[in-house]
C-alpha cells in the first residue's frame, strides 16, 4: 500500500536556506544542499526547493545548488519558485528536478499546466495554490499571497487538473503560521474535488496535526512544512514512528 | 563500466549520479561500441512508450540491445525503461517493444477501484516473490522505493520477481536471464534504490 509522504521545504535565496535554522547536527545550517542530506537521512520521503530569488544571475546559482543537491540527495527533488515558462521547466529539469510546481505562472499563463504536461507528463506538473477564505468562498491568491486573484480555489484546481496537473499542493493562507494544524475543510473540498494527489500546506505545529490530518482525511497523500521542521519543533523521524504507531502508512 | 542508453528520452543527470555516489564508473551514451564495450547496460525513459519505442528505433540502438542482450550482458531497465522490455505495450494505441520479457504493457487504471489515484505516485512496500534474485541481494521484504507510473507490466507471472499493492499487486519488478527491471525509481529510492544499483553492478 502507498504511504503517506512527509515534505521539507526549503526555501533558498542567494544559495542559502531562508529563515534561520537551528540543527546541532548539520554544521553549515543554512546550506541547501546540506539541509537536503541531513533530512533525506531522516526519513524525508522528497523534497522541495523553492527559488524566492529574483535576478537571472541568482537564478543560475539556485540551479547549481539544485544540480549538487541532485548529485547527492536519491529522493524525487521537486521546484517551484520563477517558473513562468516551459523553459523554466527545463533548466531545473537539467538539473535533477523530477517536478516543477507553479504558481503564479500558471495565473499568468494559463496554458503553462496544458504545454508542460504535454511536454514532460502530468506527473511532473504540480499546481501550487495559495487559498484564503474571502466571505466564505475559498480564493485563489497571488504574489506569495498578497493578491486576491477573484477566482475561485476548487474550480481553478479543476481546470489545472484537467490540463494536466499531477499533484496539488494546497497552501492555506488562513491557517499559515497559526500552527493549529492543517486547514481540513479546504482540504476536504479539494480532495473531492480531484482525484489526483493533494498535498497539505500551512497550518502544522506538531506531531499532532500530522496525524489528524491523516486520520481526518485519508485522501490526503502527503503534508508538507517548512519551519518546524528547521527550528527542530518537529523530528522527520520521530513524526514517521509517531504516524506508523497510529497505524497510518509511512516508509521507515 | 556502465552504459545508460541515451535515446533522447528524460534526463539522465540523477541516475548517472546515482551510480557515481555507488562507486560505479558510468558512462551516458548512444554510442554502439561504448554501448559493446560496457560490462552492463541500463535502459532508461520516462514519457509516452510509442515515442521512446520509436527513437529507440530510429537510432538502430534496439538492435544494439538485442545483440548484447544475446550475447548475455546483463541489462536493466528502468520505469518506462522496463516497460520497453515487453513485447507490446496498450499505452494509448498497440506499440512494439524490444520483446526480450513476454508480457505486455496496459492501464493500470483498468484493474484498480476506481477510488484510488492515477498515476501511481510515491513510496510503496516491495513485496519479493523471489527474495534470492541476485539484484535484491541487499533488499528486504517490505522495503519501499519510489513508483510514477499510469500503465504497469501484465500478463508476465513467471517473470516477476517483485510486486507493489496499489489496489490490486502490481508488477513492481521483472527478470528474465539476464535482463533486469524495475517499475520504480531506484535512482530516486534513497539508500534501497542504490543498494540495488550496486546489486546489479555485481551481477
Amino acid at each position: 500500500m502507498i504511504t503517506k509522504r512527509i515534505i521539507p521545504c526549503l526555501d533558498v535565496k542567494n544559495g542559502r536556506v531562508v529563515k534561520g535554522v537551528n540543527f546541532l547536527d548539520v554544521k553549515d545550517v543554512s546550506s541547501p544542499i546540506a539541509l537536503a542530506e541531513f533530512y533525506s537521512s531522516c526519513g524525508a520521503d522528497e523534497l522541495v526547493f523553492y527559488d524566492i530569488t529574483a535576478s537571472y544571475e541568482e537564478r543560475s546559482l539556485f540551479t547549481d545548488i539544485l544540480r549538487q543537491t541532485a548529485e547527492r540527495v536519491f529522493i524525487p527533488l521537486t521546484v517551484g519558485g520563477g517558473i513562468h515558462s516551459t523553459d523554466d521547466f527545463d533548466r531545473v529539469l537539467k538539473c535533477g528536478a523530477d517536478k516543477v510546481s507553479v504558481n503564479s505562472g500558471a495565473i499568468a499563463n494559463p496554458n503553462l499546466i496544458y504545454q508542460a504536461a504535454k511536454k514532460y507528463g502530468d506527473q511532473c506538473v504540480v499546481l501550487s495554490v495559495d487559498i484564503k477564505r474571502v466571505n466564505g468562498v475559498f480564493h485563489v491568491f497571488n504574489k506569495g499571497g498578497r493578491e486576491d486573484t477573484g477566482m475561485e480555489a476548487i474550480e481553478w484546481i479543476k481546470r489545472g487538473v484537467s490540463n494536466g496537473a499531477g499533484e496539488i499542493v494546497v497552501n492555506s493562507i488562513d491557517t499559515d503560521g497559526v500552527k493549529k494544524g492543517f486547514d481540513l475543510e479546504m482540504l476536504e473540498a479539494v480532495c473531492k474535488a480531484v482525484n489526483v494527489p493533494v498535498i497539505a500546506s500551512g497550518g502544522a505545529g506538531c506531531i499532532e496535526d500530522f496525524v489528524t490530518l491523516f486520520h481526518e482525511l485519508p485522501s490526503v497523500d502527503a503534508g508538507l512544512a517548512a519551519s518546524i521542521f528547521h527550528f527542530g519543533e518537529v523530528d522527520i523521524k520521530e513524526l514517521k514512528q509517531r504516524l506508523a504507531a497510529e497505524a497510518i502508512h509511512v516508509r521507515l | 563500466m556502465i552504459a545508460v542508453i541515451d535515446y533522447g528520452v528524460g534526463n539522465l543527470f540523477s541516475l548517472q549520479s546515482s551510480f557515481h555516489a555507488i562507486g560505479a564508473e558510468v558512462t551516458v551514451t548512444s554510442d554502439p561500441h561504448i554501448i559493446a564495450s560496457a560490462e552492463r547496460i541500463l535502459l532508461p525513459g520516462v514519457g509516452a512508450f510509442s515515442d521512446a519505442a520509436r527513437k529507440l528505433r530510429e537510432s538502430g540502438l534496439d538492435r544494439v540491445i538485442l545483440k548484447e542482450v544475446a550475447e548475455g550482458k546483463p541489462l536493466l531497465g528502468i520505469c518506462l525503461g522496463m516497460q520497453m522490455l515487453f513485447e507490446k505495450s496498450y499505452e494509448y494505441g498497440e506499440h512494439t517493444g524490444l520483446g526480450l520479457i513476454p508480457g505486455r504493457i496496459q492501464p493500470i487504471r483498468s484493474v484498480i477501484p476506481q477510488d484510488l489515484k492515477i498515476p501511481h505516485i510515491g513510496w510503496n512496500p516491495l513485496h519479493l516473490q523471489t527474495p534470492k534474485d541476485p539484484l535484491f541481494r541487499y533488499v528486504n521484504e517490505g522495503d519501499c522505493v519510489y513508483f510514477v507510473h499510469s500503465f504497469y507490466a501484465a500478463d508476465c507471472e513467471p517473470y516477476i520477481i517483485a510486486t507493489a499493492e496499489y489496489g490490486t499487486e502490481l508488477t513492481a519488478a521483472v527478470r528474465n536471464k539476464n535482463v533486469w527491471g524495475a517499475q520504480f525509481h531506484p535512482e530516486k529510492s534513497g539508500a534501497v534504490g542504490l543498494s540495488m544499483l550496486k546489486a546489479f553492478c555485481e551481477t
